[in-house]
């Protein structure tokens, strides 16, 4: 890994990299300045064990996360699909089914918390259930501005804010919902 | 010499190659040979779609009954290749169409087949026997409802892995009444609902059938139906494999007792454990095995493939681990190839006990063990040394840790040792696919050892540009190279240009291959093209230094393409470069 002699001795009979550099804009073409900044990926250490990290110094050219990584692991996209179908089905069997009312509405309804994978899909599937408007959340104001607002019973009896906590310790936790008026949340609010 | 024979004499002797790799040194030996060879070539097999162009196709060779072609890159399995890159098959069968009425064989592998250009095949070709469309895409149930009613002679159609819009799950009762020739069907990659009762129709007047190949959605209630009427199969894939209660179980297992022919087995979509004695009757028989899909535990796994004494091919999922794993290395002793799937590839620490240690029993116990696609967790040197050491009959050997850049768990190194075993004792090496943490130093043993290596994907791996240069100046059999993510740019790339003529294709996704580099390339071979895939908006502004997306470089006697969608240029290819019109 003597990088000293690799370049120049080995590449010697080819003019055409004397027209080339790497390196961005201003840059003084060191490779490791390219590197950096485009694959956002560290060089690889052995205390890094088997974790990759992103760089700190991410460019404009910021590469997806770790997560995210496209076509990583190399399994064809119908073999992903096959094990996940598969769980989706084996949980249906469990479900997750909570009560949920809305205030002024005559009959209660059940919903399927496994359905959602996030706050925003339920308050979108609560929106469409209940013909109302719910709106966004904020940690500081809660859902000031609409006319509705979805809090839930949670494991020790106490009513909760939907949105505050994170979305799987929502669900483990969440034994009913309940959408009230804002005009009655108000109250809520002012206790957190 | 070569006049003294007469033409007919050449042609009776060319009729034993059958492969088109002797069929090319052939052609090339002299002019007359070159001629005598074209005009009796009658199976044509073209590894890269862009490589030549349908007229070159049908000016070199005049009476061509099958027809091989390929498109779009490996990693196009991957997603890595955006939608709309190319690859579409139209114009072929148009041309082909126009010269070829004898056609009788088309396969396809990564191509985009539409609805037109299948009708196309179906009434252009009235004597296709064979229709085998791998990963491709682009078509729909339409297309597939044109092929059945019209295409009389068919024996095979096989749709592998393909993704197909499924409009109607009645185009299988398109093919006529009388139709009976069927030999080979393979149908496992529809997700809907085809229509059951003309698929039994199909089979009970198809006594030829050999090949019969379901959906996940054929209950396995209807498979001793099926069975029943086509006792004679060789290969046979499963539907969705469970079912309420046991009632079904004994006419499938007796079903399946009579399958006397029986090799083949696969599907296995969502198994009931308790439904896996139905096929014990034909484990002794199988040759090959695809549990892929079975999300069931080791010793159900375990179970069946004990039985399984003269298996040859095993595809299964993790969930065999390793103690699954010496079971098949003490029962089956014939096994050659062997391909395990993660389970769940996205989990980081899933708790699979499936480690190393199963590779290399198998190593250890199949003793004719050549081609091996391992996905695992953790990996050693020692266990690469090992395995390097019992099979270095090894051929195809494509290893992958699911986190990138893993070290040696043990020893927390590079696992360069190890794969350089593997190059260095497995003489006949001609694939390799490498993972986990690598230098520079393992493609210095690559380009030492591996000279029958023709195809190598690297990712995540190396360090500067001399790891490429040793590939592309040591591995002297190298055809198709992919890259993804690793720290390689321009110099090596340019000081080697010419080597990247005698390989069909070389990918470089995630790398550091500037524009300027891919400019320079295109311009100084002008029988490579130098495609630069890149999505970014404004590219035009993006200075010449930069490193594009992905970079796509194969030979052709074509020059440019004209399908190219805006995020594909070739470069080099005239003063400012060529830019899509559009």
């Amino acid at each position: 890994m003597d990088q000293t002699r690799s370049t120049l001795d080995l590449f010697n009979n080819v003019d055409l990299t004397t027209e080339l550099r790497l390196g961005l804009p201003g840059s003084d073409g060191k490779p490791e300045n390219v590197k950096s900044s485009l694959s956002g990926n560290k060089r690889t250490s052995s205390e890094m064990g088997s974790s990759s990290c992103t760089d700190e110094n991410e460019s404009r050219y910021s590469p997806p996360t770790k997560e995210q990584v496209v076509g990583w692991p190399p399994v064809r996209s119908y073999r992903k699909n096959i094990l996940q179908v598969k769980k989706t089905e084996s949980e249906m069997g469990s479900g997750m089914y909570v009560k949920v009312s809305m205030d002024g509405a005559p009959y209660l309804r059940k919903l399927d918390l496994k359905m959602y994978q996030s706050y925003e899909e339920l308050i979108k599937g609560l929106q469409v259930m209940f013909k109302c408007v719910i709106g966004l959340y904020s940690e500081r104001e809660g859902y000031n501005g609409s006319q509705h607002v979805p809090t839930y019973e949670d494991k020790d009896g106490d009513w909760m804010l939907v949105g505050d906590v994170p979305w799987e310790m929502f669900i483990s936790s969440c034994k009913r919902l309940r959408i009230m008026k804002s005009c009655e949340a108000r109250g809520l609010g002012e206790f957190v | 010499m070569t006049q003294s024979f007469p033409e007919e004499v050449l042609e009776h002797v060319f009729s034993f190659l059958t492969s088109h790799t002797d069929r090319n040194a052939v052609s090339l030996v002299s002019k007359s040979w070159y001629d005598t060879e074209r005009w009796c070539r009658d199976h044509v097999f073209i590894g890269n779609c862009y490589a030549v162009n349908p007229r070159v196709l049908t000016r070199r060779f005049k009476e061509v009954k099958a027809v091989e072609l390929k498109g779009k890159p490996h990693f196009a399995d991957f997603n890595l290749v955006p939608e709309g890159w190319g690859g579409c098959v139209d114009p072929w069968i148009v041309e082909m169409g126009r010269v070829y009425s004898g056609l009788e064989e088309i396969r396809l592998k990564r191509m985009e087949v539409t609805d037109e250009g299948l009708e196309m095949v179906a009434k252009g070709f009235g004597k296709l026997k064979v229709l085998v469309l791998a990963s491709c895409d682009g078509f729909s149930t339409d297309g597939l409802a044109a092929v059945a009613a019209n295409c009389r002679n068919l024996r095979v159609l096989d749709l592998r892995e393909c993704e197909v819009e499924e409009l109607s799950c009645h185009w299988l009762s398109h093919f006529p009444d009388s139709f009976t020739l069927l030999e080979s069907l393979n149908i496992a990659c529809l997700s809907s609902e085809v229509s059951f009762s003309a698929l039994e129709r199909l089979v009970s007047r198809s006594p030829n059938l050999k090949t019969l190949k379901l959906n996940r959605t054929v209950p396995l209630e209807k498979l001793s139906t099926l069975l029943q009427r086509a006792p004679q199969l060789v290969e046979f894939g499963t539907g969705a494999y469970s079912a309420e209660g046991l009632d079904a179980y004994s006419s499938l297992a007796e079903a399946f007792s009579g399958c006397k022919k029986l090799k083949s087995l696969s599907g296995f979509w969502d198994v009931i454990p308790a439904y896996l004695p139905a096929v014990y009757s034909v484990c002794s028989q199988l040759t090959s095995l695809n549990l892929s899909y079975a999300t069931t535990q080791s010793p159900d796994l375990s179970k069946i493939i004990s039985h399984c004494h003269n298996l040859q091919r095993l595809v299964v999922l993790d969930y065999i681990e390793d103690t699954g794993l010496e079971t098949v290395a003490t029962s089956c002793k014939d096994l050659k190839e062997l391909v395990v799937f993660p389970s769940d590839p996205y989990v980081a620490d899933a708790n699979v006990p499936l480690t190393e240690q199963g590779l290399v029993s198998v190593s250890q116990g199949c003793t004719k063990l050549h081609s091996v696609l391992y996905f695992c967790r953790q990996m050693s040197n020692s266990a690469l040394v090992s395995i390097s050491k019992n099979r270095p009959n090894i051929t195809c050997f494509r290893l992958c840790i699911l986190e990138p850049r893993s070290p040696d768990y043990l020893t927390l190194e590079p696992l360069d040792t190890g794969f350089g075993s593997i190059v260095e004792n497995c003489k006949q090496l001609t694939r390799l696919s490498m993972s986990g943490l690598l230098t520079d130093r393992v493609f210095e043993y690559i380009g030492k050892h591996a000279k029958k290596l023709d195809m190598l994907s690297i990712a995540f791996a190396g360090d500067t540009d001399l790891g490429l240069h040793y590939i592309l100046s040591g591995c002297d059999s190298l055809r198709k190279l992919e890259i993804r993510d690793c720290p390689f740019g321009d110099k090596a790339l340019l000081a080697n240009a010419s080597k990247l003529e005698t390989m069909r294709s070389l990918w470089m996704s995630s790398c550091f291959v500037s524009f300027g580099a891919c400019k320079l390339l295109g311009q100084k071979m002008p029988r490579l093209n130098v495609e630069v895939i890149d999505e970014r908006e404004n590219l035009n502004s993006i200075p010449e230094n930069v490193p594009v997306e992905k970079v796509y470089i194969y030979r052709t006697v074509c020059g440019q393409r004209f399908d190219m969608p805006d995020f594909v240029r070739i470069m080099g290819k005239d003063k400012a470069d060529v830019y899509n019109l559009s």
